[in-house]
Order: structure tokens, then C-alpha cells, then sequence
């Protein structure tokens, strides 16, 4: 083998983005001169409240959300979803149900997981075999019992949306709470809240080219809502701590330059994601898309190479110089290959070795042409190794020639 | 990504002994739930004395799967099956540099597709006798099905009794709360309810004569011992000197990766039941003098 060219190549942007440098250099005066409490009368703490406001008029936008005063900055997604959901339960105490799709980010599923432990009854909507919600299952659902609904906008390992909006009214209909964990739409996508009956979102800050440690719940007004921090009165009593200012600023710039490059983002970069899957197909046997290709992301790309495994190929693509990720068991030292990949009903021969390609504004295509170019040989050398690889494909019938003893 | 050794990476890239063996006459093929992975280990036994000429295998799994198994076929090539037997999941992990906690499953696939192997030579059928679980304590990497098969078997009810056990939860303690909820569950199938311990009382040093101080830390080492015979290790104590309590680490403990946080978790049980601190030091094991053959 020649030696690879090793400029890296980051494919794993629903992960993780770079910080765009404008908003690093926005971000470092709030280190320094510009040090102080935004809660604080004197002008030290003016000027950052100012600056604290102006980030919170760039969230608005890229939200399209009525008014400024909706956006409550939190320390990240996480808490955010966290945030929403048991405000949504403390404010209605009587209501004992709570309903999620299969395939929420661990965020709200876990969380899920404890308030079932806890005596909430979780309904968990079911996905088809490209991740698609059945609507009437969930209008049966909504009742008068149902506290909140929460239903991700865009799926993080396959990017395929949920029709939130359309989710959203339903609920509204039913007097249902409904919040979505947006943490993947937002900046990649045009959203217009304030035309929505969307009630909470949920968003972060370092997916979209901003600070890690930052994300923000908006909180539309009138929604009935209790905070999870109480303490001083920052954020409008609504989420206590001084704020972490400089991420703010961050994510402020980050969310104007989503802004500016939306359009780029759904024609540049669906560019790139679709010549990506086009050439590994073409050129890889036995390797599918999983979720909606039709409606989803336009920068995330998730394939199932079959009959090998994710972490293995992730070793190897990394290797190369190139970042993705898996929805493989053994990248997460959890026993189960994706709950995202196990909703949607792929075999555990095909989930094992899922990777997900998340792409963003700073690729090139040269950097997509790299990959196609070297993946075929990475998947054929590693069916090599397999038990259900013979010498020019899959052996026939893979699952009786290979039937190991599990333990 | 893994904190995989140099070694691991090695056996990763550049697999030994990989691919089909067509004139092999021992086939093992087994997987492990807890990764999905998979093994197929082929030898080929040389009938007349049971030596294994060649070996090669076939993964679906992640790196440290076929690192394992590449390790493996290094390792038993040349072997008769009775040495080969001999070998266990800790020198497969040992032969690799060690792998991480969450790994180590890997190369307990690596034996049991070799005992596969063997019995399929013998004509002789295998079956696993554990099953895997949910990785608990990453620290001593202990499993739920580990913990709740030794709290049935012994009737426990608290974490600490847990840890004597399975050392589970005797490391950063950051999975008491999952043991919490393993033994409330047992408990609950008892019909009885779970109780989480009062905070450990602190004890005056109360004075010991040297003969009750002896007792005590042999009752400390003997405690300690099944959990470590159990991964084919064993503990010896060997000398007491002031503070310093002298060991001997034996089998499979000896310079295995773990042996610091095994000799932790035996020093922190120490000074708790002694009531002072005091260090455990391992030393070589003690020498066993050969029977005299000089006239």
C-alpha cells in the first residue's frame, strides 16, 4: 500500500464541528477585559449584557422563534432536554404519561428510562424499516394523561426527520406540551418557530460551529414552564448560574454564520453527502443506506456495510487520516449495536457495521473523492477476515454456514 | 477510540493466521452477545501425538476481536491440545500488551472458541457455561450477570458484600448505584427490600498484639483469595514488616495488568480492617525448595 496522503478528513460532524475561528476570536475578549457579571449594575457588566442580549437576537433569528425573551441559554443540549421534560412533568403533576420515539438520543431516553423507574408510563413511538414514525399510533396516544411529548427533529445516527411540526399541532390539539430535541436541525436547516406549534426546543452549541459546554431551550411564551436550576434570578429566574459568557458570545456568531450559510448547507454539502453515498455504493457490494434518504439531513450519511464490523472499519478509516463513527456495539462498550439501528429492525449482521458520515461547510470535494477512493478496500479487507465472507461475496446462506454458540 | 496497546493495533492491521484452513480438523465456532462478535478458529491437529500444526481464523467483530484471534493462533501453534487448553483469556490479553476493560470479553472468546475447537476435535460437543451482561464496575470490568448470579448464589444484600465477592464496585465506586439497582431487583425476587448501608463507621485504632494483628491481615489475604483463584490467580502473604505487608501475586495475578488494582483493592481491605495504614508490597513468590536429591 502507497502511504496514504494523512491530511486529516472529518466526517463526524453530528458528533462534534469545529469552532468557526470568527466565533473563537469573538469569544476571547470575554476571557479577558470583558470579565464581568452580566447581572451586575456597574459597566463592567453592562457591556457583556449587552452582548449576552445581541447572542440571544442571533439564536432568535436562526430560530425564527416570536421574541428574544424565549431563548434560554442551558449548558448544553443535555440539559436542555433534561430541562424541558421534567418542567413539563413538575408543571403538570397530575399527568403521569410521557411520550418519546424508539430512536431519542440517549438524552431523553435515558432520562425516559429513569422517570419509568420512577412510575411514568414512557410510550416509545415505533419506527419502520427507514425510520419513519406511524402518526396514528401517536394521535392514539395523546390524551389528557400525557405530560409532554418529545420527538427528536432529525435523527443523529441516520438524519432522517420526524415531522415535529405536524407532531406539534397534534399535541397542541390534544393540550399536549410537545418539545423537540432539535440538537441536529438547528443550523442545518430553515426553521421558523414562531409559525410553529412547537412549545421547547432543545439545541447545542458545538454542533453548529460554536463552543462546546453552551446549548439553549427555547421556551415559547406562555408555556407553562418550572426550571430544573433555581437560584439567582439569571436567564428570568428560568435557569439560575451566571452565565457562561464567553460560550454565549460563541454561539452567537455561531449561529450567525449558520444563518448565512443555510442555503450552502442544503446545496454544497447535500452535494458532497450525495456524490459520498453514490460513489461508496457503486463501488461497494452489499452496503445499504439506513434511514429515509429521502428525507433527511442533508449532510449525514449512514451505510451498513454487511457481514463486517463498524469499529473495525472506523480503525481502519482512521488509519487513512479520516474521522466517522459507528453504530456498532463495540464502540460504545455497550452490549447492543444501535437502539437507532435495532428500531429500525437491521439485521445485527448489517448494524454492526453501520458508519455514520457527517459532513459540514468546511469539507471538500477532494476530501470526498478520497474517501470513495480508498473505503471499497477497506470493507474487502476486512471481509477477508469474515466468517460469512467467502471468496467473491457473502458465503451462501451466511446465517446457517455460520451459526457460532453465542455466550 | 479504545486505548488500545501498540501490540493490539499491530495484530489488527496485520492479522496472523487469518483466513480459511482447508485441511483443518478442529473447528470452534463461537461469538459473544455482548459484542456481536464472532469466531471461527480452525486448527489442524496432527492425529498421532495431538499437536497443533497450524491454526487460523475467521472474525466479524472490532479490532481487539481480531487481535485476539490473531493472538490466539500465534499463541497456541505448536501446542498439544492439552498445553493449548492451558491457555487462558488473561494470556491472550497479556500476549496483546493487555486490553482495555471492556475488551477483555474479546479474548474470553478467544479460549472458549478454542475449547470449541477442541471438543469438536474429540468429538465431543461444548457448551458455554457463562453468560455476559451489561459491563458493570470498569474497573475490575465485572458484569450483571456476574454480580447477580453471585448475589443469588450467596444470598447478599449490600455493595460491600458485593465487592468482597466479585471486587465489583471496589474501585471508583462510580458503579455503586448500578449494583444498587442489581441488588434491589434480587432482592425484590426474595421479597425483600433493599437497604442501602449506613455510612461505614470510623474506627478508633483499638491496640492488636502482634498475634491478633498476624490473624487479622491472613483473614484479609484468605478473604481475597477465591475471587483471584476464580480468574486462576492466587495470593500469598509472604512477610509483615512494620507498615509494610509483603505479597506474593501467583498465576494468572502475577504481572497481570490488573495486579495494582487487584493489591489496591486488597490493601484498601487491609487498612479497614486493621485499622491503620499500611502498604501492600508484592514480592516474588516464595520458592518452593525441591524435595533434597543430593545424597
Amino acid at each position: 500500500m502507497s502511504i496514504p496522503n494523512l491530511t486529516p478528513i472529518y466526517l463526524d460532524n453530528n458528533a462534534t464541528t469545529r469552532c468557526a475561528p470568527e466565533a473563537v476570536a469573538a469569544m476571547l475578549p470575554y476571557f479577558t477585559e470583558q470579565f464581568g457579571n452580566p447581572s451586575s449594575m456597574h459597566s463592567f457588566g453592562a457591556k457583556v449584557g449587552h452582548a449576552v442580549k445581541a447572542a440571544r437576537g442571533s439564536l432568535q433569528k436562526l430560530l425564527g422563534a416570536e421574541y428574544d425573551s424565549e431563548i434560554v441559554y442551558t449548558a448544553g443540549g443535555t440539559e436542555a432536554d433534561n430541562t424541558a421534560i421534567l418542567s413539563a412533568l413538575k408543571a403538570n403533576p397530575e399527568r403521569r404519561e410521557i411520550i418519546i420515539t424508539m430512536v431519542e438520543h440517549h438524552a431523553v431516553l435515558h432520562l425516559c428510562d429513569q422517570l419509568e423507574k420512577d412510575g411514568y408510563t414512557i410510550h416509545k413511538l415505533k419506527v419502520d424499516g427507514i425510520g419513519r414514525l406511524d402518526l396514528d399510533e401517536y394521535a392514539k396516544l395523546l390524551s389528557d394523561k400525557v405530560a409532554v411529548v418529545s420527538v427528536m427533529w432529525a435523527n443523529n445516527e441516520t438524519g432522517t426527520f420526524f415531522p415535529v411540526e405536524q407532531m406539534a399541532q397534534m399535541a397542541n390539539a390534544a393540550g399536549v406540551l410537545f418539545h423537540t430535541d432539535a440538537v441536529q436541525a438547528v443550523g442545518k436547516i430553515p426553521l421558523n418557530l414562531a409559525n410553529s406549534a412547537i412549545d421547547m426546543l432543545s439545541m447545542s452549541g458545538h454542533k453548529l460551529h460554536g463552543p462546546k459546554g453552551i446549548g439553549a431551550l427555547y421556551l415559547r411564551r406562555g408555556a407553562r414552564f418550572r426550571p430544573l436550576l433555581r437560584g439567582g434570578g439569571q436567564e428570568r429566574g428560568r435557569r439560575a448560574g451566571t452565565e457562561n459568557v464567553p460560550a454565549i458570545i460563541g454561539m452567537g456568531v455561531a449561529a450567525e454564520l449558520a444563518l448565512e450559510h443555510m442555503e450552502q448547507e442544503n446545496t454544497y454539502v447535500r452535494a458532497l453527502r450525495d456524490k459520498l453515498q453514490a460513489g461508496i455504493l457503486a463501488a461497494v457490494p452489499h452496503a445499504f443506506v439506513t434511514g429515509d434518504a429521502r428525507n433527511r439531513l442533508p449532510n449525514t450519511l449512514n451505510v451498513a456495510f454487511e457481514y463486517v464490523e463498524g469499529e473495525a472499519i472506523l480503525m481502519l478509516l482512521n488509519k487513512q487520516g479520516i474521522a466517522a463513527s459507528s453504530g456498532s456495539a463495540c464502540t460504545s462498550g455497550s452490549l447492543e449495536p444501535s437502539h437507532v439501528m435495532r428500531a429500525m429492525g437491521i439485521p445485527y449482521t448489517a448494524a454492526h457495521g453501520t458508519i455514520r458520515f457527517s459532513l459540514s461547510r468546511e469539507n471538500t470535494e477532494a476530501e470526498i473523492d478520497r474517501v470513495i477512493a480508498v473505503t471499497p478496500a477497506i470493507i474487502a479487507q476486512l471481509r477477508k477476515l469474515s466468517p460469512y465472507w467467502g471468496e467473491n461475496g457473502p458465503v451462501t446462506d451466511p446465517e446457517k454456514a455460520f451459526a457460532p454458540t453465542y455466550a | 477510540m479504545w486505548d488500545y496497546s501498540e501490540t493490539v493495533k499491530e495484530h489488527f492491521y496485520n492479522p496472523r493466521n487469518a483466513g480459511a484452513l482447508p485441511e483443518a480438523n478442529a473447528i470452534g465456532e463461537v461469538g459473544s452477545i455482548s459484542c456481536g462478535d464472532a469466531l471461527r478458529l480452525m486448527l489442524k491437529v496432527d492425529p498421532a501425538n495431538e499437536t497443533i500444526l497450524d491454526a487460523s481464523f475467521q472474525t466479524f467483530g472490532c479490532g481487539s476481536a481480531i487481535a485476539s484471534s490473531s493472538a490466539l493462533t500465534e499463541i497456541i501453534k505448536g501446542k498439544t491440545l492439552e498445553q493449548a487448553l492451558d491457555v487462558s483469556n488473561q494470556d491472550i490479553a497479556d500476549f496483546l500488551g493487555g486490553l482495555p476493560p471492556e475488551k477483555m470479553h474479546c479474548s474470553v472468546m478467544g479460549r472458549e472458541a478454542l475449547q470449541s475447537a477442541i471438543a469438536n476435535y474429540r468429538g465431543e460437543v461444548w457448551s458455554d457455561d457463562h453468560e455476559e451482561g451489561a459491563l458493570i464496575c470498569k474497573c475490575f470490568a465485572v458484569d450483571a450477570v456476574m454480580i447477580e448470579d453471585t448475589i443469588r448464589a450467596n444470598n447478599l444484600c449490600s455493595v460491600e458484600q458485593v465487592t468482597n465477592y466479585t471486587k465489583a464496585g471496589g474501585g471508583c465506586s462510580s458503579c455503586h448505584e448500578g449494583i444498587e439497582e442489581i441488588l434491589a431487583k434480587v432482592l425484590a425476587e426474595r421479597g425483600e427490600d433493599f437497604k442501602a448501608a449506613p455510612p461505614p463507621e470510623k474506627k478508633v485504632p483499638g491496640k492488636m498484639t502482634t498475634l491478633e494483628r498476624i490473624r487479622k491481615i491472613e483473614q484479609v489475604i484468605e478473604k481475597a483469595r477465591p475471587n483471584l483463584q476464580r480468574d486462576h490467580g492466587d495470593i500469598e502473604l509472604v512477610d509483615v514488616d512494620g507498615k509494610t505487608i509483603y505479597v506474593a501475586m501467583k498465576g494468572a495475578c502475577s504481572g497481570c495488568q490488573m495486579e495494582a488494582a487487584t493489591l489496591g483493592g486488597v490493601q484498601a481491605q487491609m487498612i479497614e480492617a486493621l485499622g491503620e495504614l499500611v502498604k501492600l508490597v508484592p514480592v516474588k513468590p516464595t520458592v518452593k525448595l525441591a524435595p533434597n536429591t543430593l545424597a
